[in-house]
């Protein structure tokens, strides 16, 4: 029985956040812990040849300075994907604690260890590096030119990895007469996830083993990285998760946890702190990566594709972290999206001196759908048809198999959310009304699908795991190794459990912090994957519960087990419906027990061999005032299809954060570096134009609630999809208004000044 | 925690001029909106402050004995927009301290420490530019008055003598009667930001609404410090109030800015919308002081 699954619940730690109680990793970090400040190349790219930190070592309240020449020689990953056994399918190790070889300006060369901020801050000014400067690049396609500086040993053309699909015979089913040719350039920026809290992570020793509690996703894959980078059994790491400040994917990576957990070591265990600014977080954490799509159609009369072609240019960064899985991931949209018999795709992800790129909100697929839906636009221009009704004639159809992954698609959802941003935004009528617009001034409509899929089966590992502990009272503690980033993950869970075990949603606890040493193992929150992994197990581990609970009825009621259930925290008879006693009656009665005292608990791990498609759109009208080169945001509306909804009101918050960073990737944020040195220009929140809510319309939300048939809950992906869509949405608006295609994001005045003059509306 | 070496706080003007010449290489604190950002940066490590954010005498807005409005220079962002002799005499000063940041600074921030940070960008400043204000500086001496455009001495520097602080910003009589203006703050974002270009115009119109008697405008950003567009301003002098005075006044303006290529923008961009501005603010501004456009 579903009673509270479905229903928009309150989050269960509302009440601790909206009253400051909630602890965040600077709320539990000791006061007299020693602080640290990084000290950044300023180079883009160079070998550190000395670093004379006797002038730093002098300031009072500092206690050590660590120089590239102090670390230990571990080369570690540093991504958040479950590990391989596999060799062959390892991340990169291509990091040491601090770099003597600077492959971005701003990499970290040494740290100062004070007693205070002041203390350090001073030190780290004085801190003086030497360098033999090497020339740098900053482009993905001319890193990948012959001449260009190598940024990495051992990947000779700076050339992480290429992928290929290859499908039917593209060069001869272009060469079919009478196909009209329709190509493009699209361009996606280097963005930031700009969560609230800056990534912090703080590391003290108890016996020989090292604690880290850390602003993290990823508790269980951080252990993993610390024990490799610091050599030593991954047993001697425990990592604590408390509450985040967000994390969008950039806490999806070990970030300074391991150069932390090393630095206790070599201050005799004291606690220390590494507290990133916001600066740094912009450049020393990880950025999304700036994907650059080549897209050829060749498309007969009717509209149907004969051949298509596509080829990524995936700017890397410096470090591997996330590496090829983001550009793979958006490539392999392409070939689904709009079904083509002969396909021809190349996605090469490529190092350059710009910060490391690694997982953002999306992964590979907001790029994806800025190139596929600004094309696709441009398509339908070119055959003089209207966008929407376009996509319908092309899109993926009901009951698609995907040959790899065995997805399905098991309803229509893509014209079904069509339907519903068609009506919501009164499409045809302003279509219609917008057609033959003049003057300085102009409105439009647009929109863009996505294509997303839930979690990261059979890629990688897909597993959770979930361990219940019944109290006294009848109430439960539900622990997972799934983590609580602010996206109401916990929420869900305790909505799950109840309605699994028969208890009321206040009944059960959540344990919101991960800690390695207890919490039973998970991989974290990535991949949008929380809600829909944790449903397994916690419909698993609350069914083992349950069946214990029914087994200590029937031995104290004398009724069978099939004839009793739980319903609201009661052990109820089902033939008469009668109510037997309570559940915290039985719950005291099992443990104090003089004659079989029993600890009710279950454990268990559910592996998920499937990853539900999720899909949408996003609708979108603007008001583009042509001489001031400007957007004016009058609507926007997503529609998702993420199954059944566990919490609306939540997951409708959820859409709303989506929109505002798409709405942000579309329009204004992009991190810039100077070309002549490669130092960031914008690394703060006054000249990285994230998006206010000044610049948003009311955020419109829709669902279409197709049950997955794979999840007990009926549900899927809803964290990375809200993203995906809204810049295709917008740029479509601006061409439907002016008739001009932008294809650079973001649409800055900058490039719309460029463009209108271009397209000769200026 | 902020790299601070004291604090010292001043109860009075005197005591603030006395503070001045006592700390010579302390800086001056009001709201803190700029100050404290600059030391987060590291900009003023181990800084001495003289806080005159207590001095109560230096806040508020009045008509002196000459009709001037007097604006003491401690008065906030947001207490200047709801003031009644602002609202009154130049609505368009409140509308533009309106457009800087976001609210927690508009509470926070004061005209005096806008103006005396010398930033080209000031959202104060291009309209004080064109209202010809006056700045009050007090002394040793006592008070001293400087045009606010001989205020400005070059980027982020201000003509602030060892001994003064700025007391407040006068807008004359014959600045503001029978004067409507209008400001366009053009920036990427629609708050929390700093202007690409900022466009303050006011006119006087003929008693019959017809023709411009006089026009001045400002810019923030078209030069190193807030300018005048002397140039445009004659152009539209005893013009008749209509699109085509609006084009020629625009297109003026062009001899007198002189915006630079950045990373922020470019010239040709900075021009383009500067013309634009330029046209957009002094219809508005006409329109705002009864004038029909012909």
């Amino acid at each position: 029985m579903r009673k509270n699954v479905g229903q928009s619940k309150t989050r269960v730690d509302a009440f601790d956040k909206a009253a400051g109680r909630a602890k965040y990793t600077e709320d539990l970090c000791d006061r007299g812990a020693l602080t640290t400040r990084l000290v950044h190349a300023a180079v883009a790219h160079g070998l550190v040849t000395a670093v004379d930190t006797a002038e730093a070592e002098q300031v009072p309240g500092v206690v050590r300075v660590f120089t590239c020449f102090d670390v230990p020689e571990n080369c570690f990953p540093t991504a958040g994907h479950p590990w391989s056994t596999d060799p062959r399918h390892q991340d990169v190790c291509d990091r040491l604690l601090l770099s003597r070889h600077v492959r971005y300006y701003g990499d970290d060369v040494a740290v100062v260890v004070a007693e205070d901020d002041v203390a350090a801050a001073r030190a780290a000014a004085l801190v003086r590096v030497s360098y033999e400067e090497l020339p740098f690049v900053l482009d993905v396609q001319e890193a990948m030119k012959p001449d260009a500086p190598q940024i990495h040993e051992n990947f000779p053309g700076n050339v992480l990895a290429h992928t290929q699909i290859r499908t039917g015979d593209y060069e001869a089913a272009s060469r079919e007469p009478g196909l009209l040719k329709v190509e493009g350039w699209y361009d996606t920026p280097t963005v930031q996830h700009c969560h609230i809290e800056n990534h912090i992570c703080t590391a003290h020793m108890e016996g020989d083993r090292v604690t880290v509690t850390s602003s993290t996703q990823i508790p269980h894959i951080v252990r993993r990285i610390c024990g490799q980078a610091l050599g030593v059994p991954w047993g001697k790491i425990r990592v604590l998760k408390p509450y985040i400040g967000g994390g969008f994917g950039n806490k999806q990576d070990a970030l300074y946890e391991p150069l932390c957990a090393w630095l206790t070591t070599q201050l005799g265990g004291r606690l220390v702190k590494i507290d990133c600014r916001r600066e740094e977080t912009f450049v020393n954490n990880r950025v999304r990566h700036a994907i650059r799509t080549h897209i050829i159609s060749w498309v007969r009369p009717d509209g149907t594709f004969a051949a298509r072609k596509i080829e990524c240019f995936s700017n890397q960064g410096a470090y591997a972290s996330h590496g090829h899985a983001v550009a793979a991931k958006g490539m392999g949209a392409f070939p689904q999206l709009y079904p083509c018999e002969n396909v021809e795709g190349d996605a090469w992800t490529v190092f350059t001196n710009r910060p490391a790129a690694g997982a953002m909100r999306g992964y590979g697929i907001p790029q994806a759908m800025w190139a596929s839906e600004c094309h696709m636009d441009d398509v339908a221009k070119a055959l003089g048809q209207d966008p929407v009704e376009y996509r319908r004639q092309v899109v993926m159809p009901k009951g698609y198999v995907d040959g790899f992954s065995k997805n399905e698609n098991y309803y229509d959802t893509f014209r079904q959310v069509m339907d519903k941003g068609v009506e919501a935004i009164d499409y045809r009528r302003k279509r219609e009304a917008y057609a033959s617009q003049t003057g300085p001034v102009r409105r439009g409509v647009g929109m863009a699908l996505f294509w997303y899929n839930t979690a990261v089966w059979p890629i990688s590992l897909e597993s959770s795991s979930c361990r219940m502990v019944l109290n006294q009272d009848g109430s439960v503690q539900v622990q997972t190794g799934e983590t609580e980033i602010g996206q109401g993950c916990d929420t869900a869970y305790a909505q799950m459990a109840a309605d699994v075990i028969g208890i009321p949603f206040e009944d059960v606890h959540v344990v919101s912090t991960q800690d390695t040493d207890v919490t039973p193992f998970g991989t974290g929150a990535y991949a949008s994957r929380q809600t829909y992994v944790g449903g397994f197990a916690i419909e698993q581990t609350g069914s083992m519960l349950k069946k214990k609970i029914l087994d200590c009825a029937s031995e104290i009621t004398r009724q069978t087990p099939a004839n009793l259930d739980v319903i609201d925290g009661q052990i109820v008879r089902i033939s008469d419906g009668r109510t037997l006693m309570s559940l915290g009656e039985l719950a005291a009665e099992v443990l104090y027990s003089l004659e079989h005292s029993q600890h009710l608990t279950a454990e268990s791990t559910y592996q998920i061999k499937n990853n539900a498609y999720s899909f949408g759109c996003t609708f979108a009208e603007v008001e583009v005032d042509i001489p001031m080169c400007r957007v004016k945001l009058l609507d926007i509306v997503n529609v998702h299809d993420c199954g059944r909804l566990i919490n609306p009101a939540l997951a409708e918050a959820q859409v709303h954060g989506g929109m505002s960073m798409g709405i942000g990737y579309g329009l204004s944020e992009q991190l810039l570096f100077d070309p002549k040195t490669g130092k960031p220009l914008n690394n703060n929140l006054l000249d990285y134009k994230l998006s206010t809510f000044m610049d948003h319309p009311n955020l419109r939300v829709f669902f279409v609630e197709n049950p997955e048939p794979t999840s007990p809950f009926g549900t899927k992906a809803l964290g990375e999809p809200p993203a995906c869509s809204p810049a295709p949405a917008i740029r479509n608006a601006i061409l439907n208004a002016t008739g001009v295609s932008v294809n650079n994001a973001p649409m800055t005045p900058h490039v719309l000044f460029a463009r209108f003059k271009e397209g000769g509306v200026l | 925690m902020y790299d601070l070496k004291a604090l010292y706080e001043a109860q009075s003007v005197q005591d603030a001029v006395r503070l001045r010449l006592e700390h010579p290489q302390a800086q001056i604190i009001a709201g803190g909106t700029d100050v404290l950002v600059q030391m987060r940066e590291g900009k003023r490590a181990g800084a001495e402050l003289i806080s005159i954010y207590g001095i109560d005498e230096m806040r508020g807005v009045s008509l002196d004995e000459q009709g001037a409005i007097r604006i003491g220079s401690l008065t906030s962002f947001s207490h200047i927009t709801r003031d009644p002799i602002i609202q009154k005499y130049i609505n368009v000063l409140g509308e533009a301290v309106d457009l800087v940041g976001g609210p927690q600074i508009r509470n926070a921030g004061t005209i005096g420490g806008n103006t005396c940070n010398g930033v080209t960008s000031a959202d104060s400043a291009s309209t004080l530019f064109a209202w010809d204000a006056v700045i009050e500086l007090t002394g040793e001496n006592g008070p001293r008055r400087v045009p606010i455009e001989e205020f400005y001495l070059a980027a982020g520097r201000v003509d602030l003598r060892p001994d003064e602080v700025q007391t407040a910003i006068l807008i004359p009589r014959e600045s503001y009667e029978n004067c409507s203006g209008h400001y366009i703050k053009y920036a990427m974002r629609n708050a929390m930001d700093i202007a690409t270009t900022g466009c303050s115009v006011n006119v006087v119109l003929s008693e019959d609404k017809r023709t411009i008697r006089r026009a001045r405008i400002a810019y923030g950003v078209a030069g190193p410090v807030p300018l005048r567009a002397r140039t445009a301003e004659k152009t539209a002098e005893g013009r008749p109030f209509t699109a085509e005075t609006a084009e020629a006044f625009a297109a003026a303006v062009l001899e007198d800015i002189r915006p630079r290529d950045s990373w922020r923008a470019s010239k040709a961009f900075r021009e383009h919308i500067a013309v634009e501005l330029a046209q957009r603010c002094l219809i508005e501004a006409g329109r705002r002081a009864g004038g029909v456009p012909a």
